[in-house]
């Protein structure tokens, strides 16, 4: 009987007709994948993407080279040196972050005081060379000014749950 | 002998102990900030609270006595809130700035508020701000951040004796000011940085530039003056950032004096990091063997008796050994320590070695400072005589320079010849000095580097001998040494040998063509133009006077930069780490002597530094202990002879620009021109002076 059974669904093509009914049916349910440079997915206001430095809105960066980013980094991504600037505040001269190092933990944005270093939502950065990956002061300041907008509103919705 | 029990455990301490001291010995910590153990008690920030059973409050305890019987309790939900409370009280007015703060990471406030304070605050009102003071080049001030805890206005008073400071207003209103606005005029200011338990008062030339986290520690030995202070080297990479004094009772307590401190950004600027060989006139930079060569190829055919070396101040002992044995192996007697011509011999130990010890300064009960200023020449070992005039019953005179030395005492005369009249009798101060139980003589090498130097060593051992000075279990004979190197040079007998000349004797043969050829181990106070037409080889850290006549450079390394050893002036072998590797080419001291001894021709027996350490105990045997300063064995020294009239005068009159490092240091320029080169033993006198 069993013979019989098999050989019957063999040449009516039962599992070939239940395949496709599969198909047919996702090919009417709203589709999952997205034409992804033209179209983009949602990111969490936590997303931790590229780095950035923030200023005030007066234009006065906020870093005051406390270091506490550069000695909570775990993968020792972050360099700083601090000087007096000429009107006596605390400043980085230097602020180098090796993003090849970088693991994106988060850590710095938690630690930093004055909500200078954040990650960012960006995290279309891949480069062509090594070196456009050893980021400066300079790049991450411009960083800031580009996505401030989205950082202060990102800042603003997780504001709630910290 | 009181008994009392701290948590439980019992203890019997001495009467008027009080009960933070107890616990601290029993190791149960009870968080203070005021309370310092070399200073006065104040009792002011009332965060050492602790429950003592039958008293209704809780108590200070680093201001309550202990009592018989007494049951203290550190650890109580009692003592828990009202240290609480404190704490509270004391952030109430703190800007709470600590990432910008230079003490944070290392801030005692930081720590104690997290230790034993509330997680979170509930004053949301306005805080107080206090204007900044200016205390001078070396301090920076946060007044903002000032908890009031006086520590700064006691070690000033007290230990420095430049009572410049003190609170003003009261309440709210309580400023830590200089009472007159101008910089703090000791040498000892450093000090304040470290005992500030918040970040009001911070190291001005290092302000921004560190955190106490990335500093990498070592601990060494000071080499900037007689004393050799235990200091800590913190040093970022290959830069040192700082240095701090480590406690060590036999010698500095916990100071340091402020040409030790911040003379360190002198370690940055002016540096030989490589060869240099004159050729027209001009010194060409060359690569090692070049230079070894130049020397070797010039000294060809030199007889060795035209051959001469003189020892800088700042130089360790493995390199005097080094050189020593080199000029022997030359075949030269022509070799000295004695940069500034003391006229110190090296027969008798006890002869140039301060024999009463820093710490024995505190056993004195009579004494005679002859040609020193000892607030300039050791500002630490000036504290130790205050200290013990503090404690009364120290009758001090001074023959010599005069100045505010913060310890009470008779000036007698300036010259030799008030020393002669002491020491034949005459005097009524020898009658003081005799009756006395431990009299105590601190000769300066202003009475000794002089023409006359030996014959006033030898009034002032008649003057010891007759006034017994040198006794069982007591040497009140001190002879107190600005130079790091010189103990070591004179233990070594690095000194003119059969036949041999002086620095003095050096530069006039020099000078005469009969000495040929000269070599400066960092020696840069000898007369440079006096030398003639000398080859003169220079071996050294900074490019100063000696590096600028050489005829050949060698780049070495600075104190901070080599393992090394040093005999301070009382005899004590210490041992310096090395902290940062030496800029450049620039090589460790004694190899370089090693490998020009390998150029010439006479190699010396020893290729590492263990082996010249053995060396170093087999010239003298003191030389195998560490640390220690074992008392030396008296005996005859000192010239006879007429003394000069000449007053005797401070080998130093700037205290901030004694050596080529703080002649290099930018800050300790700034000092000279804030203080003067008089540095507070002239000061200039106020309205309300008598």
């Amino acid at each position: 009987m069993s013979f019989l059974d098999r050989t019957a669904r063999a040449f009516l093509l039962t599992e070939l007709v239940q395949g496709l009914a599969m198909t047919l049916r996702y090919m009417f349910k709203p589709k999952v994948t997205i034409n992804y440079p033209y179209e983009k997915g949602p990111l969490s206001p936590r997303f931790r993407g590229e780095h950035a430095l923030r200023r005030y809105s007066n234009g006065e960066e906020r870093c005051i080279a406390c270091k506490l980013c550069e000695a909570v980094c775990p993968a020792q991504a972050i360099t700083i040196e601090a000087e007096p600037r000429a009107d006596g505040s605390r400043r980085a001269r230097r602020y180098d972050l090796d993003m090849t190092k970088c693991i994106y933990c988060g850590l710095c944005q938690e630690a930093c005081p004055v909500d200078a270093i954040v990650e960012g939502p960006n995290f279309e950065f891949a480069t062509e060379t090594r070196a456009e990956l050893l980021y400066d002061k300079q790049r991450l300041l411009d960083n800031g000014d580009r996505w401030e907008a989205e950082l202060a509103m990102r800042i603003a919705a997780d504001a709630p749950y910290r | 002998m009181p008994k009392l029990t701290i948590d439980g455990i019992g203890i019997e301490v001495e009467a008027g102990t009080t009960i933070l001291q107890a616990a601290d010995m029993l190791g149960i910590e009870i968080p203070r900030f005021c309370y310092h153990e070399r200073l006065a008690i104040a009792g002011n920030c009332r965060m050492c609270l602790v429950e003592v059973e039958k008293m209704p409050k809780p108590v200070a305890s680093c201001a309550m006595p202990v009592g018989e019987g007494m049951v203290v309790r550190t650890n109580t939900p009692g003592v828990r809130k009202a240290r609480q409370g404190v704490m509270e009280f004391l952030l109430i007015n703190h800007p709470l700035d600590c990432p910008i703060c230079d003490q944070g990471g290392e801030c005692d406030l930081q720590d104690q508020a997290m230790a034993y304070g509330r997680d979170r605050g509930r004053y949301h009102e306005d805080k107080r701000a206090v204007a900044d003071k200016e205390f001078g080049p070396l301090i920076e001030t946060f007044m903002t951040r000032c908890i009031q805890c006086t520590r700064c206005v006691r070690f000033i008073t007290e230990i420095a004796g430049v009572p410049e400071l003190g609170a003003l207003g009261r309440g709210e209103h309580m400023e830590i000011a200089t009472y007159l606005n101008r910089a703090i005029d000791s040498e000892l200011s450093g000090n304040l940085i470290d005992l500030c338990p918040v970040g009001a008062l911070t190291n001005k030339p290092a302000s921004y530039t560190y955190r106490s986290w990335e500093l990498k520690k070592t601990e060494s030995v000071d080499a900037m003056d007689g004393l050799g202070a235990a200091i800590r080297v913190d040093t970022r990479g290959n830069e040192v950032i700082r240095i701090l004094p480590r406690a060590n009772d036999a010698v500095n307590e916990e100071w340091l004096s402020d040409r030790s401190r911040f003379a360190c950004d002198g370690l940055k600027h002016q540096r030989l990091d490589r060869c240099y060989i004159r050729q027209d006139g001009r010194l060409q930079p060359a690569a090692w063997p070049e230079a070894l060569q130049a020397i070797a190829a010039r000294l060809k055919g030199v007889p060795a008796a035209r051959i001469a070396a003189i020892a800088g101040d700042q130089a360790d002992c493995e390199t005097l050994v080094a050189m020593k044995d080199l000029m022997a192996s030359l075949g030269s007697p022509h070799l000295d320590c004695r940069q500034d011509g003391a006229k110190l011999e090296t027969g008798v130990r006890a002869s140039y070695l301060f024999n009463a010890t820093i710490a024995g300064i505190e056993e004195t009960d009579a004494l005679l400072v002859v040609g020193s200023n000892p607030r300039k020449e050791a500002p630490v070992l000036n504290a130790r005589i205050r200290k013990r005039w503090l404690k009364g019953g120290l009758t001090a005179a001074v023959v010599g320079p005069d100045g505010d030395f913060g310890f009470r005492h008779e000036w007698l005369g300036d010259g030799p010849a008030t020393l002669a009249e002491i020491a034949a009798g005459r005097h009524p101060f020898f009658e003081v000095l005799k009756a006395a139980r431990k009299p105590m003589l601190i000769l300066g090498q202003g009475a000794l580097a002089r023409d006359d130097g030996a014959a006033v060593l030898g009034l002032a051992r008649t003057l010891a001998e007759t006034t017994g000075m040198v006794k069982d279990g007591w040497n009140g004979f001190s002879v107190l040494h600005t130079a790091a190197a010189r103990v070591g040079g004179l233990d070594l007998g690095f000194v003119p040998g059969q036949g041999g000349r002086d620095v003095a004797g050096i530069v006039a043969g020099a000078a005469a063509g009969e000495i040929e050829a000269v070599f400066l181990l960092g020696a840069d106070e000898v007369e440079m133009n006096a030398l003639g037409s000398a080859f003169v080889v220079y071996l050294g850290s900074h490019g100063d006077a000696g590096a600028h006549r050489a005829d050949v450079v060698l780049p070495g390394a600075a104190y901070t930069e080599k393992s090394a050893t040093w005999v301070n002036t009382e005899g004590r072998v210490q041992r310096g780490r090395l902290a940062v590797f030496p800029p450049g080419e620039a090589k460790e001291d004694w190899k370089v002597v090693r490998a020009l001894s390998g150029a010439l021709g006479k190699p010396l027996p020893y290729d590492g530094l263990a082996q010249v350490r053995e060396r170093l105990a087999a010239v003298n045997p003191v030389f195998a202990t560490l640390g220690a300063a074992a008392p030396a064995g008296w005996g005859a020294f000192g010239g006879g002879g007429p003394v000069a009239g000449a007053p005797f005068v401070s080998p130093i009159d700037n205290f901030y620009m004694t050596d080529p490092i703080s002649r290099a240091s930018k800050t300790m320029a700034e000092c000279t021109a804030t203080f003067g080169a008089t540095c507070g033993c002239n000061h200039q006198k106020t309205g309300t002076h008598g």
